[in-house]
């Protein structure tokens, strides 16, 4: 990090920089090693993603190797387990970005009876933690004799999804000039017409940040899957499962193109915004 | 301009206007119905489910008898307290850890901030369970901080660290860190720089400046992030299984036995909807303590 130092420089010194007081460097110094912090067990899953081991065990680092990533779907649970994972965060995305947008379109824009009570649930259901939500719901399907599945995490990720986009939708609502939309009606728009045209491309970054939210909050959930998924297993459920026998590598390399993958769009998204914003 | 177009014009104009009265309705229907049956109708099957008694063999029946809950309570009671202690000590550890970095990044990130805050939330694309596995990993008794450790003789060799409380509370610290930074980052970055101008130009010390008028003004980030983390730490389960060993079992480690092991699904639901009722009246006993005012911008941070 290069600063211009901006207080005047009463005697003429070529030789000697102006220098900072050591003082200055702690706080920077100290983020830095929290960032590190925070990223360590990162670097730790890539690096033993190419761990050169034997068995199932990956322990110590034994040597460069590419192999887990040719023998990527050698473990058949994991793969199932995987391809689980990915259909459900696509499907939870997709019904959580219709469902919750609306409902963060009608609380940001629109007066109904009820708002008040449903803005509270919103809340309410952000606040209470996972662990709640998951036995809550295992409460009504056991009560009602549901059997538990692939179905029941779908209707429980979608559940924790929803108040996430509407929240994210809303505030952007919020921030909008709602005589846009009028005006367009004004014009001779039907309302479908004005929604997409004018309304939903000012809506869109909050619906793509509820979007990636709610495929990111999916794709790993464990707690509330745990209690719900009856005999159907996601990433995070096999990999917990297995923690007792050691982790094979493959996870590390799964974790790793996950990481990867959620990197990019992250990336695509920030520059996306950037360039329109110039 | 013809007369019946007018008339048209003026029935669309209406139907419009009665169609949009309703459109706030249509739009809130399926989300709020949604959350009506997945969310607030399973909490009143939770309480209903803790107040049956009976067993998984031969069956439940609705007896609304308490007892449940006094049994339960007083036979997890340690974990219960345990689960509070280390939500305390996690909570405090993270904004101790949090607020130099988030108040450097928000005065000082200049135009890297964005970049600063991607990496915070760097960790959520790798899963829960993966990030705490590898903390696993890391702490292990012959892994690479203890093992070299072990070998510069700077602890000694029967040392550990995986299955003592500080793993525990070590893990829980990391895992929630970035929810903590995050509304931190985002009220200190709200101040205005010449209020700490003023306070210079009025003689205050750093110190003073910092803990008089940052502190203060950032009260509802502060709030907002012992929200964010205190509630579910409290309610942890992964990292004390993963973590931790037979002394550090927090809570949820008890719930996820009773729900998923032994099937005792009464004393489970007891023990969820006191864990909940807990949180709840912590919750609104701090608001309290801090006003109504704050809350509420905590709640729109």
């Amino acid at each position: 990090m290069t600063t211009t130092d901006t207080t005047p420089v009463t005697r003429p010194s070529v030789q000697r920089k102006p220098k900072r007081k050591w003082t200055y460097y702690i706080l920077p110094v100290y983020t830095w090693a929290v960032l590190f912090y925070l990223c360590l067990p990162i670097f730790v899953m890539i690096l033993f993603g190419f761990n050169d081991t034997k068995g199932r065990y990956n322990i110590t680092f034994q040597g460069f190797t590419l192999k887990w990533y040719k023998e990527l779907f050698a473990i058949d649970g994991l793969t199932n387990a995987l391809v689980n994972s990915l259909t459900i965060a696509v499907i939870v995305t997709v019904v959580s970005v219709v469902i919750g947008g609306a409902l963060g379109l009608a609380l940001g824009r629109y007066r109904f009876r009820g708002k008040g009570a449903v803005s509270l649930v919103v809340f309410a259901q952000i606040a209470t933690p996972e662990l709640v939500l998951g036995t809550s719901l295992l409460s009504l399907f056991l009560t009602l004799n549901v059997p538990r599945g692939y179905f029941t995490i779908l209707l429980a990720h979608i559940m924790f999804c929803i108040p996430f986009v509407a929240v994210t939708v809303q505030a952007r609502v919020a921030g909008l000039d709602g005589s846009l939309k009028e005006a367009a009606l004004d014009l001779g728009a039907t309302p479908a017409v004005a929604f997409r045209k004018v309304t939903l491309p000012m809506i869109m970054p909050g619906i793509l940040a509820g979007a990636l939210l709610s495929f990111a909050l999916s794709i790993d959930d464990f707690v509330t899957t745990s209690f719900n998924a009856g005999q159907t297993v996601t990433f995070p459920l096999w990999v917990y499962g297995a923690s007792r026998l050691g982790i094979p590598a493959q996870v590390n390399v799964m974790g790793t193109l996950i990481f990867l993958f959620g990197l990019v769009l992250a990336a695509y998204s920030i520059l996306a915004g950037r360039r329109k914003k110039d | 301009m013809s007369g019946a177009a007018v008339d048209d014009d003026v029935k669309v104009g209406a139907l419009r206007q009665r169609f949009g009265r309703l459109t706030g309705y249509w739009l809130a229907l399926p989300g709020g119905l949604w959350l009506a049956i997945f969310f607030v109708i399973p909490m009143i099957y939770l309480l209903s489910l803790s107040l049956m008694t009976g067993n998984f063999i031969d069956g439940f029946t609705q007896k609304f008898h308490v007892s449940t809950y006094w049994h339960t309570i007083s036979l997890y009671h340690d974990q219960f307290i345990r689960s509070i202690i280390y939500a305390v000590i996690v909570t405090l550890l993270t904004i101790l850890l949090a607020y130099p970095m988030a108040y450097w990044i928000a005065m000082r990130g200049g135009r890297n901030k964005s970049t600063y805050l991607l990496i915070i939330l760097l960790p959520f694309f790798v899963s829960f369970v993966i990030r705490t596995l590898q903390w696993q990993f890391i702490l292990a008794d012959n892994g690479f901080v203890l093992g070299t450790l072990k070998d510069l003789h700077l602890v000694g060799s029967d040392f550990h660290l995986l299955a003592t409380p500080i793993a525990v509370v070590c893990g829980l610290t990391y895992n929630y860190l970035p929810f903590m930074v995050l509304p931190l980052y985002v009220s200190i970055e709200r101040l205005d720089p010449r209020l700490m101008e003023a306070a210079n130009d009025l003689y205050a010390s750093k110190l003073q400046a910092l803990l008089r008028v940052v502190l203060p003004l950032t009260v509802p980030g502060i709030f907002a992030g012992v929200l964010m983390t205190f509630v579910p730490v409290a309610s942890d389960f992964v990292n004390a299984q993963l973590l931790g060993g037979a002394k550090t079992t927090m809570i949820g480690n008890v719930i996820y036995t009773l729900y998923l092991t032994n099937n005792d699904y009464a004393a489970a639901s007891a023990l969820s909807f006191t864990l909940m009722g807990a949180l709840l009246i912590g919750i609104f006993a701090y608001a309290r303590a801090l006003g109504t005012k704050d809350v509420m911008e905590a709640a729109a941070l």
